[in-house]
């Protein structure tokens, strides 16, 4: 898999220093699961994170060691958790199983969405979009995150295929079209609720949630 | 709150089987010594990886002399009472015994790693939300860590903390807000008065000279 279109550095900064909300968090961590360049990149955030650390040190209570010590416990390191499909294992953890677990709610035009639970400020949602169909047209009012876990689509700015990230702003006003051959299967996090072109749209967005 | 199961002696690593690393150092300053003390920093990596290996109390009595207090005052920086910090600090320390089998020196400083778990305790406490972590990538049972990566890298580790003791000081503290605070750039813009393209600009800024520093 060749990742074309990677985390930004705000973006990456902003999930080491854990000031993302859980939905964008979620989209790194499922990038990060299948990146490694941006694992690399991610760790020298998190240095910078351990050398401000270093600066702060406050007395412990007199007891606490004790007390630590006597909590101490070890169970069997679990085994590493391997993707068994598509899904790197965070999503898995939202859905609650693979695939086939995911309750597809239809948005019209073929288009199916379900909306994963996170806490409130952003939105997490999976998207399918069969082969050739085209997204609606929508700008956003806040940050969409849009991460490719199976297929490819194509937008106005360029192709993002599997593990590929496209971050956009408020300034972008795209149509995604799925590319034909296989249905396009994404990850997307919004912190704030799109902002479609068509009335109908607009009219039907706070039942869908998009 | 953390989940701790009984502790089964099963566990025990099996007699004969050292550290990953060949039981060396990890620090050149060192110089040839093989039990680390409080005063060479580099060696809490070699530390942990004794708790790992051997459930070494010493050595995590060792660590926890060392990171516990920094934990706490993180805590306190990002807004927890005394009373949750030191709560929260313990847990830290309690999970990095019982995840120990997870550092891995070559992708992380112990100060890094303990970052990384002192963070996610923050966000369970103080936003009590989900944290989504990364799955392990593959790595093979045969790929051990290898010692001159985990030099290098505890090396780089330790230029970055050292650029960023350099940096003027409106810059650090920016920095340190964006990882202390739970301040977003347009809070802190708020903040200081400052317009926000100055705010992201000047954290640009700080961390390009970071990673310049770190090349
Ligand atoms: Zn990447």
């Amino acid at each position: 898999m060749t990742i074309r279109h990677h985390i930004s550095d705000q973006l990456l900064m902003g999930y080491s220093a854990g000031q993302l909300p859980e939905a964008f968090n979620l989209v790194v961590a499922v990038h990060l699961s299948m990146c490694d360049d941006c694992k690399s990149r991610l760790g020298a955030f998190d240095a910078v994170g351990g050398a401000l650390m270093d600066d702060c040190d406050v007395a412990m209570a007199g007891d606490s060691l004790a007390a630590t010590m006597d909590r101490l416990t070890r169970t069997t390191p679990a085994v590493p958790r391997r993707a068994s499909s598509v899904l790197p294992s965070p999503l898995m953890d939202y859905i609650g199983g693979d695939l086939d677990a995911v309750k597809w709610r239809s948005i019209g035009m073929g288009v199916r969405q379900a909306i994963l639970p996170t806490e409130k400020g952003a939105t997490a949602r999976l998207l399918y979009i069969p082969a050739g169909q085209k997204v609606p047209d929508h700008g956003h009012r806040g940050t969409e995150l849009t991460l490719v876990l199976q297929g490819a689509f194509r937008d106005e700015t360029d192709r993002f295929g599997p593990g590929d990230l496209e971050i956009a702003d408020e300034d972008l006003n795209h149509q995604p079209i799925a590319e034909a051959g296989a249905d396009c299967i994404c990850l997307a996090a919004t912190d704030a609720p799109l902002r479609f072109n068509g009335v109908l749209q607009r009219l039907a967005q706070p039942f869908f949630r998009i | 709150m953390l989940d701790f199961t009984p502790h089964q002696k099963a566990d025990a690593q099996p007699p004969g089987q050292f550290y990953a690393v060949g039981g060396a150092p990890l620090c050149v300053r060192q110089k040839g010594l093989s039990v680390p003390s409080d005063t060479v920093e580099d060696d809490w990596g070699v530390l942990i990886l004794k708790v790992r290996d051997n459930q070494d109390k010493a050595a995590f009595a060792a660590l926890f002399r060392h990171f516990a207090p920094r934990i706490k005052g993180f805590l306190m920086k990002s807004g927890a009472s005394a009373s949750l910090a030191e709560e929260c600090a313990q847990d830290v320390m309690a999970t990095l015994w019982q995840k120990a089998h997870l550092f891995d020196p070559t992708r992380a400083s112990a100060a890094t790693w303990i970052f990384t778990i002192a963070r996610n305790r923050r966000i369970d406490a103080l936003r009590k939300s989900r944290r989504p972590e990364p799955e392990d990538l593959p790595w093979g049972p045969e790929a051990e860590p290898d010692q001159q990566d985990a030099l290098e890298l505890s090396q780089d580790t330790e230029r970055l903390g050292a650029a960023l003791a350099l940096l003027p000081e409106k810059q650090r503290q920016l920095i340190e807000r964006a990882y202390f605070g739970d301040l977003t750039h347009s809070e802190i813009a708020a903040e200081t008065g400052l317009p926000l393209g100055t705010i992201k600009s000047r954290i640009r800024l700080a961390l390009e000279r970071l990673r310049h520093k770190m090349s």
